[in-house]
């Protein structure tokens, strides 16, 4: 597994999978980049045929408040241009520290991993 | 307290996001060095994110201290947190769930001190902000002491 080392900021590739874009968010992510990729997604779903977004979180260490709310956000802003976001592959110890440190993230839908979030998509409905 | 890890504290500056990064990383060697489990390492390297970033954000920058800590029970780690911005005037609102001064989630104080056993707040208008959260490996209830 790839493990930037802090300090070397690496771009987040964003692929598109039909109508899907699945990002995967990788070891240390400066805040600088976490906004980057919130402008990416959004002007890729808004110039392009994009129905949902995967984000796969597996290879995440932590989830703070200043990250939990870029992805926040990135959920409301695609649904406004109408696609879904699903959250996939959140580690066990990332959700039991997000809960005590009050951060419920409303509104995303979170799936085991990318295979199930790419079936929750296809379900279809809204 | 007998404090044997006082040589090994370790000072980083906190001045960007990259430094953000740095000092996540460095408390999830110490923590993991020190015995703590994933659970544990997760949330100290969380809360030391949050309070990083308040002393970046909020704070205009300053600087971490990591210290290993061993009570004699049970091992522990120290982390503070420093700077000399505006201070915070309320502190209670500060602590407050969803109080932010402007565009955070008002979490990272309150939720910082959920996630550690010993949790203080010093500051002073004008001169700023030192937090310091102590967490000791689980498993010992005797080891809550206050903060030395
Ligand atoms: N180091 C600091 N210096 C000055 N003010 C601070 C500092 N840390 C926290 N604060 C104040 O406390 C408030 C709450 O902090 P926090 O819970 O981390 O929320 P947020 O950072 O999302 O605003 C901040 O909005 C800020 O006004
Ligand atoms: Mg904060």
């Amino acid at each position: 597994m790839n493990h930037p080392v802090p300090g070397q900021p690496v771009q987040v590739p964003v692929l598109a999978l039909g109508d899907v874009l699945l990002v995967s968010l990788q070891g240390e992510l400066h805040d600088g980049m976490a906004e980057q990729l919130q402008q990416d997604i959004t002007s890729r779903i808004s110039t392009s045929r994009v129905t949902g977004v995967v984000i796969d979180i597996s290879g995440v260490d932590i989830v703070d408040s200043f990250l939990g709310r870029v992805l926040a956000e990135i959920a409301s802003t695609a649904r406004l241009l109408a696609a879904r976001t699903v959250l996939a592959g959140m580690r066990p110890a990332v959700a039991i520290t997000l809960v005590e440190l009050g951060l419920t993230l409303p509104g995303l839908i979170t799936a085991l991993d990318v295979d199930r979030a790419m079936e929750v998509l296809s379900q279809g409905g809204s | 307290m007998h404090i044997s890890g006082q040589a090994s504290a370790t000072s980083l500056p906190i001045g960007s996001d990259a430094d953000l990064a740095w000092v996540r990383q460095h408390v999830r060697q110490c923590a993991a060095q020190l015995g703590f489990g994933l659970v544990q390492q997760t949330k100290l390297v969380t809360a030391a994110s949050e309070l990083a970033r308040n002393t970046l954000v909020h704070g205009g920058g300053g600087h971490a201290e990591i210290t290993p800590l061993d009570n004699g029970l049970t091992r522990g780690l120290r982390m503070r947190f420093a700077d000399q911005g505006p201070g915070i005037r309320d502190l209670e609102l500060a602590m407050t769930d969803g109080y932010t001064s402007g565009g955070g989630l008002g979490l990272g104080l309150s939720g910082a001190k959920r996630l550690v056993h010993e949790f203080r707040v010093d500051t002073e208008p004008g001169r700023g902000t030192t937090v310091t959260a102590v967490a000791w490996v689980a498993q010992v209830p005797a080891s809550r002491k206050g903060l030395q």
